[in-house]
């Protein structure tokens, strides 16, 4: 803004050096007038989801029984059988995110660089995003249920007498988020990959670095800013489970995660204020986790990740 | 080959030969490098010469242990190594494109090979340190590489390899990213180190300049195969055939006729024309291929024997000399050294010593020049700007 200043006042002859040396300074940070082409986007951000969050925001410190700004809040926290939902679905969704995340690292070691098929395997692996939750849930009820193919591996195996419960419980809903979750984590894990330059390992190769000292002193650390990236969309994505909890958990116990309670607030008891609070709640605690990734991520190396100049 | 030195620790090369037998590794079903024999002395400083795509890249990559062969056999002294690993051969590698770890410092680069080896910390310091001011890079020691210029990079990749005191230092291409001031400057570095350390080296460059000052035996190399090898000053004098000498620095390689045989002198020539040479083989046919270094060119004075009329067409300034382009009668372009400028339209007779002109039998269908001279003088310039696979 303080550009636009110095356009319209060129009368003064001391203004324009000064205003000019705030530019150098801001142009150093990386402030200049491109960044105004980031308003039409800014005011859609504020429009669409600033504005919503903070009406919801509002609406949780507007009881519907009284008691004050707080009530809400203070009522959730005292109710157990409400406060365990942020347990219950940490309990699910810090697992998922870590397992899609560390699965995916040695699969996309070995399926970096050019191969033949790659694409079609990427197809394959976006499938069950795109087929959604809800026949991804269908699916596994078929295959984990007492009478799936699993179990019946299992017994014909005799490696079990009873059919193993894997379904309307807290497994279910965990297989149905890695099965949704992994492909997304795994695209970016190979996309973060691929940006390595391989030489490096070439060279620690030469070095003497063995395998694991090539994946513990090179890969990792250079893939690790992108690990926490990734861990934290796949954590964004794991923590509003919804209709996996449902279908393939034990929605009233066990996998009650906090959109369950948020739903029954606002669809059963017609509580939208508390509704609100549980909703705004569900944020704070993914920006506590995304917040603490990301002091993390900060403190590694995040500059390029190939070896030189050059060809 | 082990000369006494400043540089503490042993000074003698760690094996008495390597021998390289058969090697071939094949691309589907490109032969990248073909059957390569070779017998390298410890101590020696060995480049591997050859336009891009020759196959350079390859031989170097098969020794390090980074591509398995598809045929052929290394050893060590009695032991066979072609099955090792990388990690398990204790070969040093300077990569073209450097391969610095970009998130250590260069200290911490440096160290990498060290601290993998779990040396002590007291014994990483000091030789890194060491390693570091042979290089002239001890006040950058904190820095990242991304921080570092091209030239700065170089060293600490040198330094990298170096500072393990590796049985064999394998460098790919290490001054093409360099400018032209810093190659020649780096390039006495290299020479210095190798003798200091006393280390064996193994060089690969396009750049013939840069492997006839460095080496002590040239392997040219010509699609996979081994062309030509020898001591500098055996390849520069007498190459093999026309693609080295066009490799070499002879740019007049003209494609004439061979007029008579005798004594062990060959003259070529057409129409009123002729040139007498030293026949580097069987020189038969009506097709033969005279190379003739710009430089050993001279104006003709009084008695000399060997002369052309040429017609000047362009001629460029060089500081000492002139660089000048002239046509003969029968249309063949000759490029020439003079100390003095000549304009462009004058006529001007040029000599040249009976024994600077070599004959290569003609490849067949050569027109003005023989074949080998295209892909002699495309490989230069195409190679230093072509883009470079690993
Ligand atoms: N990974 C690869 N896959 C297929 N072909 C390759 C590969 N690496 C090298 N080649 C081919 O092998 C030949 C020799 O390559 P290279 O050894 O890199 O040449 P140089 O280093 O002499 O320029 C080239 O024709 C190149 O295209
Ligand atoms: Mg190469």
């Amino acid at each position: 803004m303080a550009v636009d200043t110095e356009r319209t006042t060129p009368g003064t002859p001391r203004a324009p050096r000064r205003t000019g040396g705030l530019r150098h300074r801001l142009a150093e940070r990386g402030v200049d007038r491109v960044l105004l082409l980031l308003v039409p986007a800014l005011l859609v951000v504020i429009l669409l989801f600033l504005y919503p969050m903070m009406y919801g925001v509002g609406l949780s410190l507007q009881p519907q029984k009284g008691g004050g700004m707080l009530a809400n809040y203070r009522a959730f926290f005292d109710d157990p059988y409400q406060r365990d939902t942020i347990w219950k679905t940490l309990r699910l969704a810090l697992p998922a995110a870590l397992i899609n995340v560390g699965v995916s690292v040695p699969i996309a070691y070995r399926l970096r660089g050019r191969f033949r098929g790659r694409r079609a395997l990427t197809a394959i692996l976006v499938l069950p995003v795109t087929l959604g939750t809800v026949l991804v849930a269908d699916g596994l009820l078929r295959y984990l249920g007492p009478k799936g193919w699993f179990n019946r591996i299992l017994l014909d195996l005799g490696l079990v007498d009873q059919p193993v419960r894997l379904i309307y419980n807290y497994w279910g809903v965990l297989f149905s988020l890695i099965i949704t979750g992994f492909p997304f984590a795994f695209l970016l894990v190979l996309a973060y990959m691929s940006g390595i330059d391989p030489t490096l390992e070439r060279a620690a190769a030469t070095l003497g670095a063995g395998p694991w000292q090539r994946m513990r002193r090179i890969l990792l650390p250079l893939l690790a800013p992108g690990l926490a990236t990734t861990f934290v969309l796949a954590f964004v994505l794991a923590f509003s489970v919804f209709p996996s909890a449902n279908l393939v958990g034990e929605p009233a116990d066990e996998t009650r995660v906090m959109a369950i309670a948020a739903y029954q607030s606002a669809f059963e008891k017609y509580d939208y204020s508390m509704a609100s609070t549980i909703a705004v709640l569900m944020g704070a605690f993914e920006l506590l986790v995304i917040s603490v990734t990301l002091l993390v991520r900060g403190r590694l190396y995040t500059g390029p990740s190939a070896g030189g100049k050059g060809a | 080959m082990t000369p006494e030195t400043v540089m503490a620790g042993e000074r003698r090369a760690a094996f008495d030969h390597l021998r390289l037998e058969g090697v071939t590794r094949r691309f589907g079903s490109a032969v990248a490098l073909s059957e390569l024999d070779l017998r390298i002395e410890g101590g020696e400083f060995l480049a591997l010469l050859g336009p891009s795509g020759c196959g350079k890249s390859t031989a170097l990559n098969c020794l390090a242990g980074l591509l398995p062969l598809s045929a052929g056999s290394i050893w060590l002294d009695g032991e066979r190594i072609d099955g090792l690993p990388p990690e398990r051969r204790g070969f040093g590698m300077v990569f073209q494109n450097y391969a610095l770890f970009p998130h250590l410092s260069v200290r911490r680069n440096v160290a990498f090979g060290l601290s993998v080896r779990r040396v002590g910390k007291a014994e990483i310091r000091r030789r890194v340190d060491e390693a570091l001011a042979l290089v002239e890079l001890t006040e950058h020691a904190g820095k990242l590489p991304g921080q570092l210029s091209g030239g700065q990079q170089q060293r600490v990749a040198i330094a990298r390899a170096v500072v393990l005191r590796p049985r064999l230092v394998l460098m790919d291409e290490p001054l093409s990213n360099l400018d032209a001031k810093l190659r020649v400057q780096m390039r006495t570095e290299i020479r210095r180190m190798h003798q200091d350390l006393g280390l064996t080296t193994v060089y690969v460059t396009h750049d013939q300049e840069e492997a006839l000052a460095l080496a002590d035996r040239l392997v040219v190399l010509r699609a996979g195969k081994v062309e030509q090898i020898g001591t500098p000053e055996e390849v520069y004098t007498y190459p093999s055939s026309t693609y080295i000498a066009g490799f070499m620095g002879y740019r007049n390689l003209l494609g004439l006729p061979a007029v008579t045989t005798e004594n062990g002198r060959v003259v070529v020539g057409e129409g009123a024309f002729r040139l007498t040479g030293v026949p580097q083989e069987r020189v038969s046919g009506p097709r033969a291929v005279a190379a003739v270094r710009p430089e050993d060119f001279r104006r003709a004075g009084p008695g000399d024997r060997n002369t052309l009329d040429v017609r000047v067409e362009v001629s460029e300034f060089h500081g000492r000399e002139v660089a000048a382009e002239g046509v003969t009668e029968g249309g063949h372009v000759i490029h020439f050294r003079l100390p003095e400028r000549v304009a462009p339209g004058e006529r001007i007779e040029l000599a040249v010593p009976v024994e600077r002109v070599l004959v290569f039998a003609g490849t067949g269908a050569g027109t003005r020049a023989g074949t080998g001279a295209r892909t002699g003088e495309a490989a230069g310039p195409a190679d230093a700007a072509g883009p470079e696979e690993a």
